[in-house]
């Protein structure tokens, strides 16, 4: 069973075991509009929470991504570099950012569940 | 603390189209529709896409002295401007800088029709009126509504709706009938590097006449995001941006602007100063720059040479849809700005490498 969680940052966090992918909300997809560029954080690269690891370029802007845990990068999605706009085509799926271990399983539980996440969007 | 933003005659028509609005120049404007920035820019260059530009300062400079005027404020030919003809000029000041560009038509023997920037209008015209003497007058049109019809379709699209347009050719001026709506009027010019119309009809007409155009088939709705994208690609500079008052016209590569008479005696606000700068040859210039990869150089990345000496900065830049590729505008160094030159734009820390480009990025396609 997988879980999901999200942060105050309009990023996504899928658990698939002790890996958890990481990617920006369909809500962050929309208001960046059509995404032309992303920078990757490199595989075995250790990231502590709340760091910037990635970047995404809209044709409007420019916006950091977080790690939302601490741990290590695993995975980059090598696939957005030659397709980004699948970041718009499907935020929470083909447009995965990046894997990664967790050094602390309770940083997952303590994220946004979609209750919680759907409210922050709403109160925006 | 929250301005209130004045709006357009289309705001009511934006918000339908459910346009994302923003600030801009103390409007609320469209940046985008739900068809995106990327899309909306290459049904532009594929098509028509229709602007609200409203925006910005339309107003008629009338009298005897219309042009005399004007040519004390800008490095023009406007003597020299026939009637039913427009062109680029350039509000210069005393230090030989640039307050704003604009476009002046001659809609009479001394009569004068200028569009200006919005977020200079109020300064640009209270400069024009400082300057009037008796007898000649400067009406602005507060009530008047702007919309840009650009891309290749326009002209097909547009002559639907007033048959006179067809005979119009680039930078033409023409009060036409507009079928079921009267009078407007259109110049056959923009600001995408494309044919098309603007067209400048009273606001309480506006919303009809863009809901005529936004029927036809060929046409979408278009916001500022991919006017900014259009422009640059076309090379052409944003005021605030690529020139202000501390760029002359000369650096900003818009020497063509000065016009061959006005060169005999430089009788215009900072003439003296292009002189020297003409003489003795611009220290920087204006370029464009292709980037390799796909990461985009925004305004404010400094320019640098390979060796890592920053010499420059971006003052447009971004990502151009129809080249699936990152340009940018800045100012370098005149030895420098020769085509070709390898340099470097510094992005979140790291040089990305570019080469001086050619301007327009994507060739015009005017109807000469």
């Amino acid at each position: 069973m997988t879980e999901i969680r999200y942060t105050q940052d309009h990023e996504w966090v899928r658990l698939e075991g002790d890996i958890a992918v990481v990617g920006i909300t369909a809500h962050a997809a929309d208001a960046l509009g059509d995404v032309v560029f992303v920078e990757l954080p490199e595989p075995g690269r250790e990231v502590t929470q709340g760091e910037a690891v990635a970047v995404v370029e809209s044709v409007k802007a420019a916006s950091d991504v977080y790690a939302p845990l601490a741990g290590r990068i695993t995975e980059s999605n090598a696939d957005l570099e030659s397709s980004p706009g699948n970041v718009n085509l499907g935020p929470e799926a083909e447009g995965w950012f990046f894997k990664m271990s967790l050094a602390n399983r309770a940083e997952f539980d303590a994220l946004l569940d979609a209750a919680a996440y759907a409210k922050l969007v709403e109160e925006a | 603390m929250s301005e209130t933003l004045l709006t357009t005659p289309l705001d009511t028509l934006h918000r339908e189209r459910g346009a994302r609005m923003v600030p801009f120049a103390g409007y609320a404007m469209p940046v985008q529709y739900p068809m995106g920035i990327l899309t909306e820019h290459l049904h532009t260059r594929d098509k028509a896409g229709l602007f609200d530009v409203s925006h910005m300062g339309q107003a008629t400079l009338k009298g005897p002295d219309a042009i005399a005027t004007l040519e004390k404020l800008c490095p023009g030919d406007i003597a020299g401007l026939k009637p039913g003809r427009q062109r680029y000029s350039l509000f210069t000041t005393e230090s030989g800088g640039i307050s704003d560009d604009f476009m002046v038509a001659r809609v009479g023997e001394d009569e004068l029709f200028l569009v200006v920037n919005a977020a200079c209008k109020d300064a640009d015209f209270a400069h024009v009126a400082t300057q009037l003497p008796v007898g000649t007058t400067l009406t602005r049109h507060e009530d008047r509504a702007l919309l840009a019809l650009q891309g290749p379709l326009a002209a097909a699209v547009f002559a639907r709706h007033a048959p006179a347009s067809a005979a119009m050719k680039f930078m033409d001026i023409a009060d036409l009938d507009v079928i079921g709506l009267g009078r407007v009027r259109a110049t056959r010019s923009g600001y995408t590097g494309e044919d098309g119309f603007e067209i400048s009809i009273p606001g309480d007409r506006a919303e009809a006449f863009a809901r005529a155009l936004l029927a036809e088939p060929e046409v979408a709705a278009i916001g500022l995001g991919a006017r900014d994208s259009l422009r640059l690609e076309a090379g052409l500079p944003l005021y605030g941006h690529d020139i202000d008052t501390t760029t002359s016209p000369i650096a900003a590569g818009l020497t063509f602007a000065i016009n061959k008479r006005r060169k005999m005696d430089w009788g215009f606000l900072g003439g003296l100063v292009m002189r020297d700068e003409l003489d003795n040859g611009p220290s920087r210039l204006r370029v464009g720059l292709r980037l390799e990869g796909r990461a985009p150089a925004r305004e404010g990345a400094e320019i640098a040479r390979p060796d890592g000496t920053v010499i420059g900065v971006v003052t447009s830049g971004g990502f151009a849809p129809s080249l699936n590729a990152p340009i940018a505008m800045g100012y370098v160094p005149a030895a420098d700005a020769v085509d070709g030159t390898e340099l470097a734009i510094i992005v979140r820390g790291k040089p990305l490498p570019a080469r001086v480009s050619p301007m327009p990025f994507v060739p015009h396609r005017y109807f000469r």
